[in-house]
């Protein structure tokens, strides 16, 4: 009873609080972000703490060494403004990491005493502290703004805006691909599914083989993968964008279709079967391809596991906690399975989630508690109001599972306790098979635990 | 074996790092300096430092007032066990944002504070200042009054504000946090100051990590040892408020809580007396120094201690030698937060036939330094504050069989192909004390000889 000091009744005023968070704060997910560009070094401007914690926190995710170098804001710099610590930084990280880029992101200190990274930035560039041939990325993400997923959006706007060019009024045969805050593993999946259907793509950001790369016997500050400036310039040139995820996604879609003429669609990530449907028919109508059999065969699979198992999917309640543009797409692949979202909550703020979530939800006929911003908390409690039969959601929430006994799927960030999450996809038809692969595992397992000796099952 | 562009070592670092001397003289070593703006440092800040202080006292309520990152990030991340209460697993936050940065966060912590202690009714509140709190102003100390006056429990403020220092002011800020509990227990039985008849230790600076006090707590008291409080290891706030109540304040890991055994030593004139725990000698070391505090009070006690020693040993020894047989000739590097545990470390690792090749912390200074090199053998490379780039060239050049360090350490060694030992708070077997050492010889056994090394390309080389 880890968690006995959790109600079932609302009792708390809760306005002012928050407990057990759903959500972490932006410079995260701009660190995430500026990982999958090639070469790049992070730069968090602010205290060493915030650095600290966000490497620590994306190593415990992904096993991984995960590099960014800080501005080790000082009380003096507090006072005085870390234009010095930046110029200093920015001259230190090039002379002595050499990498290609340096992403710089803000954090609440930063921001709080007006730091303007812009004005710093050309000044170093002035001062001969940004090398030539270098770029310098930016991303405001004070922390009491959004949550990890806007930072990330923000550093992909970020990308854009530093260095996609529009070099012709041709574009190219090329399709920008903007996967999401999503795992190295469905980045590499959606590079894969594009390939298979004959589309150049540039992915980005693309943090397969950075967070996720093979055991060498090597330490390297950058593992290799990435999207290259190179790639990142010519997307100006790209014939369309397909942004995967509203939230993570658009910002930086819109920004190039106003820079550099790039029209973008904005497509749900491609969870489950209809998500992946409109991501794959997208593709195919912006790059004027047709949908190899391959494809069609993965997707073939997916539909056949959801038909052949949808006995155990009936009717089963799920509590969700995550991230929105997981969240809505999960819903809709759950709703789809005849299964049941009813309890939901994102820490990230924003109106919009619910209303994309409204249209799965409603073909359910019964009320739903949704919740957006709340924390892990609040869905605890709605649990104990009305149990569930599966928890999705990320390593936090295995305090609930424990104590209410119910499966949990990790799925989402962070996930701190399992492996997986790396190197197997939940996006595309591959990913929502796994994914259902997990949910029935969980959910057999737990009848097979359950059932009395004499409806204990060999054949399921 | 590094990128190539990335250069050999930062000029900057080269104060910084130092290999020890054939003739056993030691040098100075560049410390306790800020890192160079742009470094990939391990460090981390005021708040992190105060929050594990603080955070194994289980029955107070922690809340975090800045924005929900830090909350997150410090959510149940120390295995701190708590044999009773768990208050202290949830994380709790006001959660600031854009409009509280403009029109001030003091209301919102207000009414944060009143609802959560209405809820869970905690015995204190800890109240941590973030970066952004230090800036907007918010006047946290009036609140903390306001809210105590009201509900009768002390809730005390922490200056955690993470630009404000190193992670070691934020041990600070939490000492001053428990200093201001000690001396302050309601119960009438307790008396206002250390008594001199009771013999009773205080455990400073021992966390309970993987149950690591209640291992030590069970060693004092197999040798007649009473303890009045572990600070802050399983700790509850009414046992720290009556700390002032024991005779003698007995110190690990010095880093952290040195400052508080000052404070109580100046306050109640409680001595203390520095300890490690990790480690054959030092913890046959540390029962001794203990036994010799009472030595007028309980004259028998030294002789139980060497008694207890002599049982462990006997016990232990023999439980080592197959671990030393596989691990005879090993080499290891160290990268650790406060230096004083890497000085265990070292004895630890020689009785398992290990040489140390590579010692470095976040944090140590010059005396801890100089001591290090006294330890180690010639050609060891000891190094402040570093960096995975040099960390991973000294234990390539070294020729480091395993590497003992922390969170962000972990995958750097394993990438590497080397074995690991996690020493800090992700550790889950209990390294302190006598059976202590039989895990950590069990744990640096199991990485240093597990098959899985030999596909590593480096180790095929």
């Amino acid at each position: 009873m880890l968690l006995r000091h959790t109600p079932a009744e609302p009792a708390v005023d809760r306005e002012a609080l928050t407990i057990n968070p759903a959500k972490t704060c932006q410079p995260i997910g701009a660190m995430y972000a500026a990982l999958g560009i090639h070469n790049c070094m992070p730069h968090s401007h602010g205290s060493q703490g915030c650095c600290s914690y966000h490497r620590s926190m994306l190593t415990r995710h992904y096993k991984e060494p995960v590099m960014a170098a800080t501005s080790c804001f000082t009380e003096g710099a507090s006072v005085f403004g870390g234009q010095a610590n930046l110029l200093e930084a920015l001259g230190n990280i090039f002379t002595v990491y050499n990498p290609d880029v340096v992403a710089v992101h803000t954090t609440c200190l930063s921001e709080t005493i007006g730091d303007d990274l812009k004005q710093m930035t050309a000044k170093a560039i002035d001062s001969g502290k940004v090398p030539a041939g270098k770029t310098v990325l930016l991303a405001n993400t004070p922390s009491y703004v959004g949550s990890h997923v806007t930072g990330f959006s923000t550093m992909v706007k970020g990308i854009v805006e530093g260095l996609a060019v529009s070099t012709t009024a041709h574009k190219l045969d090329v399709i920008n691909l903007i996967p999401g805050y999503v795992e190295p593993s469905d980045m590499e999946e959606v590079k894969r599914l594009a390939a298979a259907l004959g589309v150049k793509t540039i992915t980005f950001p693309d943090t397969s083989n950075v967070l996720n790369g093979p055991m060498t016997g090597k330490f390297r500050m950058y593992p290799g993968g990435g999207v290259t400036v190179a790639e990142l310039r010519a997307a100006g040139d790209s014939r369309a964008t397909v942004a995967l995820g509203p939230l993570a996604s658009s910002a930086a879609a819109q920004a190039l279709a106003l820079k550099c003429h790039v029209p973008c669609e904005i497509l749900e990530l491609p969870i489950g079967l209809t998500a992946t449907d409109k991501f794959i028919d997208t593709l195919r109508r912006v790059a004027g391809v047709s949908v190899p059999d391959s494809i069609n065969r993965e997707r073939g699979q997916l539909l056949d596991v959801m038909t052949d198992m949808h006995q155990y999917t009936y009717g089963k309640k799920v509590a969700l906690a995550g991230d929105p543009d997981q969240l809505v797409a999960l819903v809709d692949f759950l709703v789809t399975m005849d299964m049941q979202p009813i309890h939901i909550v994102s820490g990230t703020p924003g109106k919009k989630t619910l209303e994309r979530m409204r249209p799965s939800l409603d073909k359910l006929g019964r009320p739903v508690n949704v919740k957006i911003p709340s924390d892990l908390y609040q869905l605890h409690q709605w649990i104990k109001q009305e149990p569930v039969d599966l928890i999705i959601g990320g390593t936090h929430c295995k305090y609930i599972a424990r104590d209410e006994d119910t499966p949990l799927l990790r799925f989402g960030f962070p996930i701190v306790d399992r492996i997986g999450h790396q190197y197997f996809p939940t996006v595309g038809y591959k990913g929502g098979l796994r994914l259902l692969e997990k949910i029935l595992g969980l959910v057999m397992d737990r009848q097979d635990r359950d059932a009395p000796e004499e409806r204990f099952e060999l054949v399921m | 074996m590094l990128d190539q562009g990335i250069s050999d070592l930062l000029e900057d670092r080269q104060g910084s790092v130092l290999e020890t001397k054939a003739d056993g003289a030691t040098a100075a070593i560049r410390c306790g300096t800020r890192s160079a703006a742009g470094s990939v440092s391990q460090r981390a800040c005021v708040f992190c430092g105060s929050r594990v202080v603080l955070y194994p006292i289980a029955d107070a309520l922690h809340l975090v007032h800045g924005p929900a990152g830090c909350a997150a990030y410090t959510w149940d991340i120390r295995g701190a066990l708590s044999s009773g209460p768990a208050l202290h697993r949830h994380s709790f936050t006001t959660d600031l944002r854009e409009t509280d940065v403009v029109y001030g966060g003091a209301a919102k912590l207000e009414k944060a504070l009143r609802a959560l202690i209405a809820q869970h009714d905690p015995k204190t509140a800890f109240v941590y200042s973030t970066c952004i709190v230090g800036l907007i102003g918010d006047d946290v100390d009036a609140v903390c009054r306001r809210v105590e006056a009201d509900c009768g429990i002390p809730v005390i403020p922490v200056d955690s504000e993470g630009f404000k220092g190193t992670k070691k002011d934020g041990y600070k800020a939490a000492c001053a946090a428990i200093a201001r509990l000690v001396g302050t227990s309601v119960d009438p039985a307790v008396p206002p100051a250390p008594p001199r008849s009771v013999a009773g230790i205080n455990i400073l600076g021992e966390f309970n990590l993987a149950g690591e006090a209640w291992m030590i707590r069970d060693t004092y008291a197999r040798m007649g040892v009473p303890v009045v409080a572990t600070l802050t290891g399983d700790a509850r706030v009414d046992t720290v408020r009556r700390a002032h109540t024991a005779c003698f304040n007995v110190v690990q890991c010095s880093g952290s809580m040195l400052g508080l055994a000052a404070l109580l030593e100046e306050k109640y004139g409680q001595p203390y007396r520095r300890v490690s725990y990790f480690g054959l000698e030092d913890m046959a070391q540390a029962l001794y120094d203990v036994a010799d505090l009472f030595a007028d009070s309980d004259p028998g006690m030294a002789a139980r201690a060497e008694a207890l020693v002599a049982e462990e040993m006997a016990r232990v020894l023999p439980l080592l030698a197959p671990f030393r047989k596989d691990l005879e000739g090993a080499r290891a590097a160290i990268y650790v937060g406060g230096a004083f545990k890497a000085h265990s470390l070292i004895k630890a690792l020689r009785h398992l036939g290990m040489q140390t090749v590579v010692v470095g912390s976040q944090t140590g200074n010059k005396e801890d330094y100089e001591r290090l090199q006294q330890l180690c053998d010639p050609a060891t490379i000891i190094l402040d504050d570093s960096n995975p780039v040099e960390l991973s060239r000294f234990v390539l050049e070294k020729k480091a069989d395993l590497l003992i360090g922390g969170v962000k350490e972990r995958p750097i060694a394993y990438k590497l192909g080397l074995a690991f030992c996690d020493h800090n708070h992700e550790r889950k077997i209990p390294l302190a004390g006598f059976e202590g050492m039989v895990n950590f010889a069990r744990e640096v056994h199991g990485s240093v000889t597990s098959p899985v090394w030999k596909w590593s390309a480096r180790r095929r080389a």
